[in-house]
């Protein structure tokens, strides 16, 4: 199975450090990984250094891949507006770096990824006349359809309706469970992280502030300290743990350095 | 438009989708090769289609005088047109395509303008820039500016930080540098040099000859497959740099390698014809507006679409004043301006 692992990380932009020294432990396939951080702490600068995108130190480690490309990186929707339908988008990023014939395998996989996105019914439609949470529909389809093994996602729910958001990283859920997939996903939504994701890694400030499985990382001095918000996380009347907010905590992330040495 | 064909299955859904611009591009074609025919009809003997197309079938057959008339005097200008028309519009695409601007073209870039620079140093000075080909002084002169002006581009695009807007923004700067020292040259130069200057600013197909033709279609001809080759990197570079990255493309690295293609293609043609500004940027926008961003299509379309009108402009320029040749980059700017903001005022889709 295929796994992910990252020693001493880092990454600069002319000149200036931005990512440095992200070590995990080894990410087995077979999970939902949820990426976690404030806003500028370093999330798709990771999500680059990983992909290749980025240079840097230190070493981005993937074995056990069974195919060539085994990564596939969903960023952040940029707004281009081509003239293309979701089809062609969609059909264009499974024929990178193959021949320029259009093979009745290719209409196969695209419109599999079609159906499992539940997104047929778009797939006459320009690209520059959907909405943004069509848009991250048709960015997941994109990744999708590469077939990785790896699947890195930059906020990808960011513009989806509530029940679309559960759509989506349920399904995600499960390509993990069924097909074995490591799939990390940038979010902000800490509730859906502790509903969905197996492991969580923090990020704040350039860094890796914790990385393990949920439970364990998802605490309340974590939301403080990195966040800046006073919650609670409690078990509700079902007996799954929720994220209450209580506000903010004020105290400007000073340090995450105690977190840090304690995880 | 779209939404008829949304009830179908996906694969049937793309098959009519292909085959509607398969049927586009025939008939483009068509038309292209009608407007070479009417071309090399039309002229001070005038003959008609069927004379045409028997001297082309069939040249042992007709008399001698239309054999040559043909062959050796309109052939060269009505597939110049083609050719000329062919690459500039293919440098336009592929401009626009990897600087994602609708305004790039090889007349904003500025190598059109440091070929009439390079032209008009060798009509009002005589001054070479490459010291042996005395024959080719013109043409030369003007292809070495053009590349130059593209090593300019080339060189400025390489350095950090540099986006696609600040390219296209240094060439419209290179424009006005040109245009003042094209009013320096000519400020300076003699009356019959500044009419030579001036004339060979508007275009002009009527210098073509078969030499010159054989060297642009070489050119054309080694240009277009190797950017066929990047057909679907470049089709995904409209999706935004960010986009095409997390597809595998190298952005940077193929920004390069079309920018020096497509700089040839473009030098090659204005230094042949002179300044026809208005193909690199309409061409491109025609045939995305026909056939959308899949370069499979959207590289022949551009070709063809280019090729056309360049062509009905030559036959324009012959009929617009019976017995003038009215200069192409004239007619072609005069008449198909109009048309194209007819276009882009009543297109249905947005294109950019």
């Amino acid at each position: 199975m295929v796994s992910l692992t990252l020693n001493a990380v880092s990454a600069a932009y002319g000149g200036r450090q931005v990512l440095s020294g992200v070590t995990t432990p080894t990410l087995p396939g077979g999970q939902l990984v949820a990426l976690l951080g404030p806003n500028g702490a370093g999330k798709s600068t990771l999500f680059r250094r990983i992909f290749g995108l980025l240079r840097g130190g230190g070493e981005v480690r993937v074995e056990g891949a069974t195919v060539p490309r085994p990564l596939a990186y969903m960023p952040q929707d940029n707004g281009a507006r081509p003239v293309m339908t979701v089809y062609e988008s969609i059909l264009l990023a499974r024929m990178q770096g193959r021949g320029l014939r259009v093979t009745s395998k290719d209409h196969v996989e695209v419109e599999r990824i079609l159906d499992l996105l539940n997104i047929r019914a778009l797939r006459g439609r320009h690209v520059g006349d959907l909405s943004g949470g069509q848009r991250q529909m048709v960015g997941a389809a994109q990744a999708l359809v590469q077939n990785p093994e790896i699947l890195l996602m930059d906020e990808p729910t960011s513009a989806l309706d509530l029940s679309r958001q559960i759509d989506l990283l349920a399904l995600l859920h499960r390509l993990t469970r069924e097909q074995g997939l490591l799939i990390v996903v940038a979010m902000h939504d800490l509730g859906h992280a502790l509903r969905f994701a197996d492991a969580v890694m923090v990020i704040g400030d350039g860094s890796l502030v914790a990385c393990g499985a949920t439970g364990d990382v998802v605490t309340t001095d974590l939301l403080r300290e990195v966040f800046d918000v006073a919650a609670r996380i409690e078990p509700c009347s079902m007996g799954s743990p929720q994220l209450i907010v209580d506000g903010r905590a004020n105290c400007l992330r000073a340090n995450c350095q105690q977190i840090r040495r304690s995880a | 438009m779209t939404d008829a064909v949304g009830a179908g299955e996906g694969r049937g859904f793309y098959s009519a989708l292909v085959l509607r611009r398969q049927l586009i591009l025939m008939g483009l074609a068509l038309a292209l090769a009608l407007s070479v025919c009417t071309d090399l009809a039309l002229g001070p003997a005038s003959y008609n289609l069927g004379q045409v197309i028997e001297g082309l079938l069939w040249p042992g057959q007709v008399e001698d005088q239309v054999r040559v008339i043909l062959w050796e005097i309109r052939m060269p200008v009505a597939l110049m047109a083609v050719v000329v028309g062919a690459s500039l519009s293919i440098a336009g695409v592929q401009m626009q395509t990897i600087l994602n601007n609708p305004l790039a073209s090889p007349f904003t870039l500025g190598i059109s303008a440091g070929a009439g620079f390079g032209a008009a140093l060798a009509l009002a000075f005589g001054v070479a820039l490459v010291p042996f080909a005395v024959d080719y002084i013109i043409p030369v002169n003007a292809f070495v500016m053009a590349m130059l002006t593209s090593l300019a581009i080339y060189g400025l695009s390489l350095r950090q930080g540099v986006s696609s807007e600040t390219i296209v923004l240094l060439g419209i700067a290179l424009v006005f540098i040109f245009n003042a020292l094209m009013s320096l040259i000519q400020f300076f130069a003699s009356q019959q040099a500044v009419a030579a200057v001036v004339f060979w600013t508007m275009g002009s197909l009527t210098k073509a000859t078969w030499p010159k033709l054989w060297i642009a279609l070489a050119v054309l001809a080694a240009a277009a497959p190797l950017l066929a080759r990047r057909g679907w990197q470049l089709t995904a570079m409209r999706l935004g740099d960010a986009k095409a990255e997390s597809m595998g493309v190298r952005p940077r690295r193929l920004r390069l390698e079309v920018l020096v293609i497509v700089s040839l293609l473009a030098a090659i043609s204005v230094s042949f014809v002179g300044t026809i500004g208005f193909i690199g940027l309409v061409g491109p926008h025609i045939a995305r507006m026909l056939l959308g961003e899949d370069q499979r299509f959207l590289l022949p379309g551009a070709a063809l679409s280019g090729a056309l009108i360049l062509s009905a402009g030559s036959i324009l320029s012959k009929i617009i004043i019976p017995g003038t040749i009215i200069p192409i980059g004239i007619v072609t700017s005069l008449v198909g301006i109009p048309f194209f903001l007819y276009l882009i005022l009543n297109r249905r889709v947005a294109t950019w």
